[in-house]
């Protein structure tokens, strides 16, 4: 699969990376949509004093890294589908590479490098600065067509 | 010993569960809470908040917010039954996801499946309406020292 040409179908590229990040977890935790180059999306969150795991170093909670990580390679099987469809992770394993460095903002690159006829496979990488510099790095498998309901109301707005 | 595992330490003598959830800001934050059972195990869950969706339609909870919930089980259930210095640090987490996340209670278990030196293995469970039906399992390792120490 070419990852550098563009969204499969940009209209559910750009529609479905809307809905992911408006997710109200995604919210929560202050997700924002960095842009993409080719079907590689990324996405990054700002440090902030209520996602910390440890009070004593300020490092961000792996919680916050695993839904960063879930939320990333998702979006990053949306710039494959040809169509519309409702995807659910799988399964997802993260490794901690080193620590995030408090106060710096984590940025999270993915991509979906094979989307099979109900899985799709993904890796994602964590950073501050570079890809080259990674705090963690995620693997994960989503089911295609996991509901009948589309995570979006008729009409695709 | 840092501040964070003086008060963690502390906080767990008195068994002063909201206290020690309130010390761990991205775990506040969620909504997690915890206590001992009749046998002294540990049991997480967390009751259910929109904050936390990941799906509106369905509505089902943040795969994510689930991973999350879930590794942060581990680490406390890890430092509540060892004696330590400082906080164990989690080298990698893989998590099954069984069936979505509904719009209700979801709760955790953990069970520490080895304890060495260096590495400590822990095994966590979730489920929300019947234990037989788990939602999720995962597995963590965690580092326990630092190299100097």
């Amino acid at each position: 699969m070419n990852l550098n040409l563009p969204p499969a179908n940009p209209a559910v590229y750009e529609t479905l990376r809307g809905v992911f990040v408006g997710l109200p977890h995604c919210v929560t935790l202050g997700f924002e949509y960095v842009g993409s180059e080719g079907r590689l999306p990324t996405l990054k969150v700002d440090w902030r004093e209520d996602l910390v795991g440890n009070p004593s170093t300020g490092v961000i909670h792996g919680g916050v890294i695993t839904s960063l990580v879930d939320t990333t390679s998702a979006i990053s099987v949306t710039a494959c589908l040809p169509e519309f469809e409702t995807i659910a992770t799988l399964d997802l394993r993260i490794d901690y590479l080193k620590a995030a460095t408090p106060g710096k903002t984590i940025f999270c690159r993915a991509e979906c490098y094979r989307l099979a006829s109900q899985v799709a496979f993904t890796r994602a990488v964590c950073f501050h600065d570079s890809p080259d510099d990674p705090i963690a790095h995620g693997v994960a498998t989503f089911m295609r067509e996991s509901s009948p309901l589309p995570m979006i109301q008729q009409g695709g707005q | 010993m840092s501040e964070f595992m003086e008060r963690f330490c502390r906080l767990r003598e008195e068994k002063k569960y909201g206290e020690l959830i309130a010390a761990i800001p991205y775990a506040q934050l969620m909504g997690v809470e915890f206590s001992e059972d009749e046998q002294g195990d540990l049991v997480f869950w967390l009751p259910f908040y929109e904050r936390n969706v990941g799906n509106t339609v369905l509505p089902a909870l943040h795969g994510g917010l689930i991973g999350g919930f879930l590794e942060n089980a581990a680490l406390i259930h890890l430092m509540w039954n060892r004696e330590s210095q400082e906080a164990p640090k989690i080298v990698d987490f893989s998590l099954d996801y069984l069936r979505s996340g509904k719009a209700k209670p979801l709760f955790a278990r953990c069970e520490i499946t080895k304890q060495g030196k260096r590495v400590a293995h822990v095994l966590i469970e979730a489920w929300q309406e019947d234990r037989a039906k788990p939602i999720a399992v995962a597995r963590a390792h965690f580092l326990l020292s630092s190299p100097a120490a």
